[in-house]
């Protein structure tokens, strides 16, 4: 038998220090789990201020004795390489399991276990956990706003059909692979145009007209966020080039431009567009809510799209420019055949941030009483018949964002790959 | 050649100035025909509503004027309180992603892709009509560390009553303007002599002990105004005494740290992984050890990356606070841009003044993130 040394475990006594050590480790877990779930402590016997602690002492210890390096163990090896290098770094593992513990189960139980989903009223709800009725029974408004529930095919249509198009210019045979800018930029705005004012909008073709104020949801999202990211990217490309414009006029107007659009919250200028903007129309013109609403978002973000693309400008090398310049191209061509193809893939990242932060800024459109998805949760928490769901309707909503906005920035990375080329 | 410069100024600035015309007679016309004027008069006027937190004296008998300075001040407030705490998380969170401890990274990671892809908004509300919701009435509260409640209404602590506050005061700017000293001359020091002061100790005791000495001194006449539950009504109680955090205030630095952090973290990451690991070897191969290789060597040249990012983050953080106004928080946004156009119909006046604020204020945060970044850049010789 070799002699233990209890500072030091060593290979020689593997599996005496391994056995000490999970019987610890499990001690202490379990002391914890006892605690948090069934108000029991198996360690009463001990001083308040050390009782409180012990889960983690007998954790550090456990973690202490099956620190061997090379215990011929692979898998041992991989638990101590990753989360058990030292005492400190042990501590705030166990840290983080409790954590895990005393987070999870509440969880589960008030997503899963505990939520009641069958049902269409209030009274359906019985368990302590999430009411998913609530959010069942409010679903078609979370989604379409106050849209005719008749009507709604026609926003269902009107997506469907958007989507198909853009996934069409997606698959589109690399021949005419060319004309896919213009085919984004100009084709797919138009259609999608129209077919917000004809089919969504209706009034014509024996539809319904279905004013502005009405449309809200998740849909409404959809739509702010998909015109205003349609437009933002041209303007936002123009105000880039003024900006580095050699001409004074054009340089400083787009400079003040765009640090102006930078320097307020969108809030205020929302809030513009809302009660100043009308005071600048001529007597008597009247201009939709959510025009109004599109431009002044649209306005704000091409500030933010022209900052991220003029450091895709200046990260070119000024040979780049000199290049075509002694090839005879003039100011028109060079920026876009040669610089805007490769400042562009170089703002990739920047460019998807933007976008993202506006996804995420369309709730923001409730100052101005349009209604979206934030917006029908404020309306549905304050109906007297379904008081006091508000979490449930905010978690949801926040699922949802996550889907998206998470969705966006992964396929942005795989963009950001995908048109990486070494220099 | 000279044609070619001077058409597409021309023709931007004919465009402008159209533009702006057409607005401003615009504006003229209408104004005219509701029969408002436009001046600043109004501000002096009495604003004859209530504001219902409030860092100075207010009541509804003050000017408009003195209604957007309460409004400015409580935005600062968040502000600045939300600027200190998402620094540090964001500092801690960014390390965090890079620990060799795969349990710390993954956390570290999930905290930032959670929160970052979920609308402050959004996230606002839920703080403010979710979480705090779910608090104790004042009368249910439970004692908190002591003294403090923890209550839907807000939070109450114990408030310091300081009698001979402006001492103090005078000796903690007093202590601050040697530290500077002390620290000017360990760094001439150090570049003369090779030596290298405790500055971190010195500035400490110096910090600590200057007040220390005075309070001493001069009798020592602090004293704490603990919060008491009182019943207003058959079931409506408060709390007197103390000092009072309204929920508003809390869910809204809540919701503001947890979201700029993620990105100051990333920020942090970014900073610290863009140093190449030669750097790292090189300080450890002159026998430095790990904490003065990140003290010393990594941290300098890793903010000069993080620095400018922070900056706009910060900018984000000031103008995100305006959210406020979706809670009824007191800002700037509610009170003038919200209450006082309500009341005057000044929309004009009152949408430049808010306007010209935020970008006075995102301006002086940038000046004084430049100065910053200028002083711990490479001073090339």
């Amino acid at each position: 038998m070799n002699k233990i040394n209890v500072f030091k475990p060593d290979n020689k006594n593997l599996r005496i220090f391994l056995t000490l050590g999970s019987l610890f480790f499990i001690l202490s877990i379990v002391d914890f789990s006892l605690n948090n779930f069934l108000d029991k402590n198996i360690t009463f016997f001990l001083p308040r201020y050390i009782n409180f602690f012990t889960p983690l002492i007998f954790g550090i210890i456990g973690l202490h004795f099956i620190r061997i390096e090379f215990s011929g163990i692979k898998k041992l090896d991989i638990i101590n390489k990753n989360i058990n290098t030292n005492n400190f770094n042990a501590s705030l593992s166990l840290f983080i399991i409790f954590l895990l513990i005393f987070c999870i189960p509440p969880l589960l139980n008030w997503f899963i276990f505990d939520a009641n989903i069958s049902g269409n009223t209030k009274e359906a709800c019985t368990g302590s956990g999430a009411c998913w009725v609530y959010i069942k029974v409010w679903f078609n408004r979370f989604m379409y706003g106050m849209y005719p529930n008749a009507e709604q095919w026609r926003v269902n249509l009107a997506f469907t059909i958007v989507l198909s198009f853009a996934g069409i210019g997606f698959f589109m045979p690399t021949k005419y692979k060319k004309y896919l800018t213009l085919y984004y930029t100009i084709f797919l705005p138009i259609i999608s145009f129209l077919l917000i004012y004809y089919l969504i909008s209706g009034g014509s073709f024996g539809l319904i007209w279905v004013e502005t104020g009405a449309w809200g949801g998740l849909s409404l999202t959809f739509i702010v966020s998909f015109f205003c990211l349609i437009f933002c990217f041209p303007i936002g490309m123009m105000l880039a080039l003024g900006r580095r414009s050699a001409l004074p006029t054009i340089k400083y107007s787009s400079l003040g431009f765009i640090e102006f659009w930078r320097g307020v919250p969108l809030i205020t200028v929302l809030f513009m567009s809302a009660v100043m903007f009308p005071m600048f129309l001529p007597d008597g013109t009247y201009m939709d809510k959510l025009i109004r609403v599109i431009i002044a978002i649209t306005l704000f973000e091409a500030a933010y799209v022209a900052e991220v693309i003029r450091g895709g400008l200046q990260a070119l090398p000024r040979g780049q420019y000199d290049a075509a310049k002694s090839l005879g191209m003039g100011y028109w061509r060079l920026h876009l055949l040669v610089i805007l193809p490769q400042a562009l893939k170089l703002v990739i990242p920047g460019i998807a941030n933007t976008f993202l932060a506006l996804v995420k800024d369309t709730p923001l459109i409730f100052v101005v009483g349009l209604l979206e998805l934030a917006g029908m949760l404020g309306l549905a928490k304050t109906n007297p018949e379904w008081l006091g769901f508000s979490m449930e309707g905010y978690v949801f909503a926040a699922i949802i964002f996550w889907i998206i906005c998470y969705t966006m920035s992964r396929y942005s990375q795989n963009l950001e790959l995908k048109y990486k080329t070494d220099r | 050649m000279k044609r070619n410069k001077i058409l597409p100024q021309a023709i931007t600035l004919l465009f402008i100035v159209l533009i702006f015309g057409f607005f401003t007679m615009n504006a003229q016309i209408n104004m005219e025909n509701r029969g408002i004027e436009f001046g600043f008069g109004f501000l002096k006027q009495e604003a004859s509503f209530d504001i219902q937190f409030s860092l100075i004296d207010y009541d509804g008998s003050h000017s408009y004027a003195r209604a957007y300075l309460v409004g400015l001040l409580n935005t600062l407030l968040v502000a600045f309180i939300g600027i200190i705490l998402s620094t540090l998380l964001g500092i801690v969170v960014g390390v965090a992603r890079l620990s060799p401890n795969y349990l710390i990274k993954k956390t570290a990671a999930f905290y930032v892709e959670f929160f970052r892809n979920i609308p402050l908004l959004l996230q606002i509300f839920f703080w403010y009509f979710a979480a705090l919701r779910a608090l104790p009435m004042p009368e249910d509260a439970n004692l908190l560390l002591g003294s403090s409640f923890m209550t839907i209404k807000g939070l109450y602590t114990p408030a310091p009553v300081w009698e001979n506050f402006d001492i103090f005061f005078t000796t903690l700017i007093l202590a601050l303007i040697l530290i500077f000293f002390v620290n000017r001359y360990a760094k001439k020091k150090q570049e003369e002599e090779g030596k290298q002061l405790p500055k971190f100790l010195i500035s400490l005791s110096i910090f600590i002990g200057l007040p220390l000495l005075t309070f001493l001194a001069g009798g020592f006449d602090l004293s704490f105004s603990f919060p008491e539950l009182k019943q207003l009504a058959k079931t409506s109680y408060t709390y007197e005494g103390g000092m009072g955090i309204p929920p508003e205030l809390i869910a809204l630095t809540l919701a503001l740290t947890l979201y700029t952090a993620t990105f100051i973290a990333e920020n942090v990451r970014a900073g610290i992984q863009g140093i190449g690991k030669g750097q790292k070897e090189a300080a450890a191969s002159i026998g430095l050890t790990p904490g003065q290789v990140l003290k010393l060597v990594i941290m300098p040249q890793a903010l000069r990356i993080i620095i400018p990012p922070t900056t706009n983050q910060y900018l984000n953080l000031t103008k995100n606070s305006s959210l406020a106004a979706a809670i009824a928080y007191p800002d700037l946004v509610l009170v003038f841009a919200g209450t006082a156009m309500m009341q005057t119909g000044r929309a004009i006046e009152i949408v430049a003044i808010t306007m010209a604020t935020y970008l006075s204020i995102s301006l002086a945060i940038s000046l004084l993130m430049n100065w910053y970044n200028k002083s711990i850049a490479i001073k090339e010789k």
